[in-house]
């Protein structure tokens, strides 16, 4: 049985009349440990799906199942408690708490999951430590720089010890450098037995995992399109795959 | 999510936006105070009544009073016969519920004075040594007329206080005690001996102040500043001024010296101006007043131009008035109050019209439904528990202020039981105020809410 499991989801949207299907009759099967990049183009359902995944979001039509729990039976606050304790998500804002310091944010999914302060302290120290930021504790979101508040945002993700990261487009809003930085710790989370999910535009990134999945207007492509997964090396200009250590 | 971090967050979250929090409390904190310090001068003034009332002569005092003839009797009101002491003694006789019965003979408007210095007293009245059990009378200095003084109509009377005080002076002026007995004044320019003077009665409230003014004046008399130029006459009530301002003499002698001479077609008016009556037992006041009106009606011929005015009834209206005062102040305590709350909703609904992101990113990392409400309704219920401590602060101020600028009022007291009541109050607002937002933000869906712009 794979950790997570999707069977025909749909994701439809009514505006003014008009139907959009952000998602279409979407099946997946997602195994322990694997890594895995999402790709495909603007407005296709990319983050649509890694909200119905996340427990973010509900699917029109379909069934979601993660790590034997079925979303669509679970009430709103067994699935504030899977989103607290199974899944880690790292956004492509950041999305840090900007009244609270660096530990604090990072220790807030642990008030949730009712850890006593002691702990709380010491396993965000830990997760701090991990992503470098062990010596930025006291500094608020505005006063980091991006990558800074996105190594933040994968602590907070993690602290928890999260079976799933999800990342949306989690290196979107940084440079080259920095977004190499990040991609190197998604890597080492990979490495440490956890499944990573990232939806990435850079067909860098995308070169780096072992699966990619290609959405294309709401479904799942058949056949990657190698030049969006930084496959295709024949061709000129387009970039060799990094390499990250 | 334990309750002392949802505390704490919500104290930063009011800390984050000072001033806005201060404002929003406002309204909390002037109706905390409003209902602290209503009630604070509502039980002053009932504190001032009830010793008003006891210093007019307790509860078990009845007022025999006149009253024109009832319509049904009209054709016989000329020969109604007023208050006698036909009928004193007639009470005394055959009304055994009766335990005191006291006439009095006033002078009215009488001046009474000595040499240069004159003052109209509250009352001059003659009467019999039983007004001092009716009136809670207690003599300090001398003696109370007797019967031989009754009998042979003697000229002596007995003072209070503040006759003294205005004729001989006032002893916080002079700086040491002056008991004038033994001493002539005249009464409507008839010579009377002063036999006796009453203790100085006052409230609680002058008595705090003689106290002040006391270590005042030791101070002023180290320093040499001016001296108070007047008494204390007025202070503390007018109860008391009134029983301080009082002349007795012997009813004989208000009746011969000065009944006798106003004559009216040759028969002298023998009606006295007050009987007063002390029943012999509370509990049976009903049983008394009926037994007394058995026997006036004997000695009225039937005439009902009388009437009984207990205590009871005072009571009853003191009672009135405080209840009437106590529900227009939790009126407008309770108007400022909800005035506060919808003060406190709005701007809670505000916040988290402002949180809504914040809200969102909470429940993406697993805060639940009841987490957000909890912590709005915390939010909301720290702001108006906040505000309702001002509040109790600031109505010990505004008391203390009121205090300072009449005291001459009764002093406001304020009460545990109104800051206990006012303190609930205000969590209840909170909690009504924090209700709506609380629940809105707590069924925000994580999606819409970390899309909200
Ligand atoms: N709340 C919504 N209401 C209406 N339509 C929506 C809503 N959310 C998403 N959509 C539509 O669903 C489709 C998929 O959106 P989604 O955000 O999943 O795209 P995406 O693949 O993440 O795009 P991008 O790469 O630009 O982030 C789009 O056409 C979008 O307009
Ligand atoms: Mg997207």
């Amino acid at each position: 049985m794979a950790l997570l499991e999707l069977r025909n989801i749909s994701k439809i949207y009514h505006l003014g009349g008009e139907e959009i299907r952000a998602l279409d009759d979407v099946s997946l099967d997602i195994g322990e440990g694997e890594f895995i990049s999402i790709i495909g183009p603007s407005g296709s359902g990319k983050s649509t799906l890694m909200h119905i995944v996340g427990c973010l979001d509900t699917p029109s039509k379909g069934t979601v199942r993660l790590d034997g729990v079925e979303a669509q039976n679970a009430s709103q606050t067994q699935l504030a408690h899977l989103r607290n304790k199974k899944i880690g998500f790292v956004f492509q804002f950041f999305n840090l708490l900007p009244k609270l310091n660096v530990v604090q944010n990072v220790e807030l999914p642990m008030i949730y999951a009712g850890l006593s302060a002691k702990e709380r302290r010491e396993r965000a120290l830990k997760a701090l430590e991990a992503v470098e930021m062990g010596n930025r504790l006291k500094n608020r979101p505005s006063q980091l720089s991006g990558g800074q508040q996105q190594r933040v945002a994968i602590a907070r993700a993690l602290v928890n010890d999260p079976k799933i990261i999800l990342a949306d487009e989690p290196t979107g809003n940084l440079d080259t450098h920095t977004g190499e930085v990040i991609l190197a710790l998604f890597r080492r989370l990979s490495a440490e037995g956890r499944t990573v999910i990232l939806v990435t535009h850079n067909p860098e990134i995308a070169a780096v995992t072992p699966r990619r999945i290609e959405i294309r207007n709401g479904k799942i492509a058949d056949k990657v399109d190698e030049r969006l997964a930084g496959l295709d090396r024949t061709k000129p200009g387009s970039p060799a795959p990094i390499s990250v250590a | 999510m334990n309750l002392f971090n949802t505390i704490a967050v919500g104290l930063k979250e009011i800390w984050a936006h000072k001033f806005r929090s201060v404002l929003t409390m406002l309204g909390i904190i002037l109706g905390v105070a409003s209902l602290v310090g209503m009630s604070a001068i509502i039980k002053g003034m009932e504190n001032g009544m009830k010793e008003a009332m006891v210093a007019m002569g307790g509860v078990d005092k009845v007022l025999l009073q006149s009253q024109p003839v009832p319509p049904w009797q009209d054709h016989l009101a000329d020969q109604a016969p007023g208050r006698t002491m036909v009928d004193v003694i007639a009470l005394k006789e055959s009304a055994p519920l009766i335990r005191v019965v006291s006439p009095e003979m006033s002078l009215g408007e009488a001046v009474v004075s000595r040499g240069e210095k004159s003052t109209v007293p509250s009352e001059v009245v003659g009467c019999w040594p039983a007004v001092l059990e009716m009136n809670l009378h207690v003599l300090e200095h001398g003696r109370f007329f007797t019967d031989l003084d009754e009998k042979s109509a003697s000229s002596v009377c007995v003072i209070g206080t503040g006759i003294r005080d205005e004729l001989f002076g006032n002893p916080e002026d002079i700086g040491h005690e002056i008991i004038p007995l033994g001493e002539q004044i005249m009464i409507e320019g008839q010579p009377f001996t002063i036999i006796g003077m009453f203790q100085h009665y006052m409230g609680e409230e002058e008595a705090k102040q003689r106290l002040v003014a006391k270590q005042l004046k030791e101070q002023q008399e180290k320093e040499g500043g001016p001296k108070r130029q007047r008494g204390w006459g007025r202070r503390g009530g007018w109860a008391f001024w009134r029983k301080n301002n009082t002349v007795y003499l012997p009813l004989n002698t208000a009746y011969l010296k000065f009944r006798a001479a106003g004559d009216k077609d040759g028969i002298v008016d023998q009606r006295l101006t007050d009987i007063d009556l002390k029943v012999a037992d509370f509990s049976r006041l009903e049983e008394a007043i009926q037994q007394a009106k058995n026997v006036l009606m004997i000695t009225h011929r039937g005439i009902e131009d009388f009437t009984f005015q207990t205590q009871e009834n005072q009571i009853e209206s003191i009672d009135k008035q405080i209840k009437n005062a106590r529900l227009s102040g939790g009126l407008i305590a309770a108007i400022s109050l909800l005035v506060g709350g919808i003060g406190i909703m709005n701007i809670m609904l505000a916040s988290i019209n402002e949180r809504v992101r914040e809200i969102g990113i909470c429940k993406a990392i697993g805060a639940t439904g009841p987490d957000i409400f909890i912590q709005i309704l915390v939010e909301s219920i720290v702001i108006s528990v906040l505000g309702a401590l001002a509040g109790l602060v600031a109505s010990e101020l505004l008391v203390s202020l009121l205090a300072n600028i009449s005291p001459t009022q009764n002093t406001p007291v304020i009460t545990r039981t109104a800051e206990l009541i006012a303190l609930a109050f205000s969590i209840g607002v909170g909690v009504v105020a924090g209700l709506i937002p609380a629940i809105k933000a707590a069924r925000l869906s994580p999606i819409q809410a970390l899309r909200y712009e």
